[in-house]
């Protein structure tokens, strides 16, 4: 099911959360959505799963819109914070929330047992949520939130305080589902994006600033080439300077003190890989490694989010 | 629509059940109850009358402190955990979420009550038992316990803090359960009126010396509407 947002717009007394911001997300898409924290990211999520209202602004699901809480049906949602009730049994919890979504009755323990399989639940399962370590209690409420088999899935920070190899399997889970489904999921891990998503949308002060697939977010981001460089020379000779002197370089710096890596960066669409040859030719400095690099999502987010 | 209410009492009920709040509840509305109507000072014996008016009197005492300590965690810890924010982005409205605590709560106490069926049978072989006026009894004990869940609920909904959604109970009870009553002795004409017909355990006594008449009904549904819907109102407006 597509979700379509249009001009969404939330304010918290004189505080504009969201500023009519406008995407669409078909099916099948893993859309990452990245920001500062109080970018509003979690409002936007609260409004796309109808815990908060919009001030203004409209959301389509599929071909529908408004506040027709039926179409929560279709929506699995996963809240920042993963609260859970820690009084009940595992099993008993996936059955409420089965059962409040609208889970026939018969079909209850079949869910379960696929969740249970699914999210890797087995060993914990007749424990009280509350005596679970946090990695099983994310596997909860990621458990609880696909129970139903919903068409749409939000996740708000799904892998907070899980270990690398629970990362991982929750990623590849991720994917698996997002095969068919719409989802949505926020994240402060940018590799995490990379890993993951399909798309990435960045959101600041509560407007989109950036938009497409990490490719294109790359491409457009200046197209700026970096070499990473070592250079065997005299420590008399004064290789940053030699290097920052070339016309097509904008800026050259050492990595990790003297000695160590040089991290040089070319003017917007030019290339230093020649220059840096024949600069090393001519001053006899002896060049071990070039290596080309990218630009980071790193980079890309603090661009976006720092002005 | 009726489905989820019944889905929420159901797991609020098995809640209270599971974390022995439910048995400590039992134990002791029956053991002070019991003491009061069968052992200590005006008891069954004393009064030498086949009623149950001693366990009634004793009855509304003990669940107008014992309710406020069920509805006290109702939704103050949901809004405190967060899980609220599960419950109401499932297809459910706030309506049904406070209606089936309200129904789990009221579970709790009919079965409660349930127990004391022993005490009915056995005063009605100690004597002529007036049968209709037990009874009667029993519906307001039930219509009480609906007015003060319905403020315990509301108590619940304004805060996320147990305690003070215990207190906050006990507060606005104690108004209803015999403030307004000794107000009324205070006051004259109108105002007096009013306030005698604000007192809940006026109506109650009504009820359990066997006089079912309207005005009582009327008065403990509408304190329980007028509560649960007020509890609707906040639960809904915490959401944004």
């Amino acid at each position: 099911m597509d979700v379509r947002i249009e001009n969404l717009t939330k304010r918290y007394g004189a505080q504009l959360a969201v500023d009519r911001i406008s995407f669409e997300i078909r099916s099948g898409e893993i859309v990452g959505f990245l920001g500062p924290n109080g970018a509003g990211k979690t409002t936007t999520m609260k409004m796309l799963t109808q815990y908060l209202p919009p001030d203004d602004g409209r959301i389509w699901y599929g071909k529908t819109s408004g506040a027709d809480t039926s179409i929560r049906r279709s929506i699995g949602y996963l809240p920042e914070h993963n609260p859970l009730y820690e009084d009940m049994p595992v099993i008993d919890y996936l059955g409420f929330m089965a059962a409040l979504q609208g889970v026939a009755t018969s079909g209850i323990p079949d869910r379960i047992r696929e969740m249970v399989r699914l999210c890797g639940l087995d060993v914990e399962k007749h424990k009280k949520i509350g005596e679970l370590s946090k990695g099983y209690r994310q596997r909860v409420g990621l458990a609880q939130a696909i129970i139903h088999n919903p068409d749409i899935l939000i996740l708000d920070e799904p892998t907070t305080g899980l270990d690398p190899n629970q990362i991982v399997e929750i990623r590849e889970l991720i994917r698996k589902l997002g095969k068919e489904k719409t989802v949505i999921l926020s994240t402060h891990i940018l590799p995490e994006v990379e890993a993951t998503c399909d798309r990435i949308l960045i959101i600041n002060k509560g407007r989109i600033v950036a938009d497409g697939s990490v490719a294109e977010l790359r491409a457009q981001s200046e197209g700026r080439q970096w070499l990473q460089l070592r250079i065997d020379c005299d420590p008399d000779k004064d290789v940053i300077a030699i290097l920052s002197s070339l016309p097509t370089v904008e800026g050259a710096r050492w990595l990790n003190g003297p000695n160590g890596s040089i991290e040089l960066q070319s003017k917007p669409g030019m290339s230093s890989n020649r220059a840096v040859f024949q600069a090393c030719v001519d001053n006899g400095l002896v060049l071990l490694e070039m290596i080309p690099g990218e630009t980071k999502l790193e980079d890309i987010f603090r661009d976006l989010t720092l002005n | 629509m009726r489905a989820a209410v019944l889905i929420i009492a159901r797991k609020e009920l098995s809640g209270l059940f599971d974390s022995l709040t439910a048995y400590i509840l039992i134990i002791a509305f029956l053991g002070f109850s019991g003491f009061f109507t069968w052992i200590s000072g005006s008891d069954i014996f004393l009064r030498k009358e086949a009623d149950l008016a001693v366990f009634f009197g004793v009855s509304q005492w003990t669940l107008f402190f014992f309710i406020p300590a069920i509805t006290m965690k109702m939704i103050a810890e949901e809004n405190k955990s967060g899980t609220i924010e599960l419950l109401l982005t499932k297809a459910i409205t706030p309506r049904q979420v406070i209606m089936g605590k309200f129904l789990a709560c009221l579970s709790l106490i009919a079965i409660t009550l349930a127990f004391t069926a022993s005490y009915y049978v056995t005063v009605s072989q100690l004597g002529n038992m007036d049968h209709g006026a037990t009874l009667s009894g029993y519906l307001g004990l039930l219509l009480l316990s609906a007015a003060y869940i319905s403020i315990g609920l509301l108590a619940s909904s304004l805060t996320n803090n147990q305690i003070i959604a215990f207190l906050l109970a006990l507060l606005m009870g104690v108004f209803f359960h015999f403030l307004f009553d000794m107000m009324a002795y205070g006051s004259r004409g109108v105002i007096a009126g009013l306030l005698s017909s604000l007192s809940a355990s006026r109506h109650f006594d009504s009820l359990s010396r066997g006089v079912i008449d309207s005005k009582d009904l009327l008065f403990f549904i509408s304190l329980s509407v007028a509560g649960l819907y007020l509890a609707e109102g906040f639960l809904a407006k915490r959401a944004k």
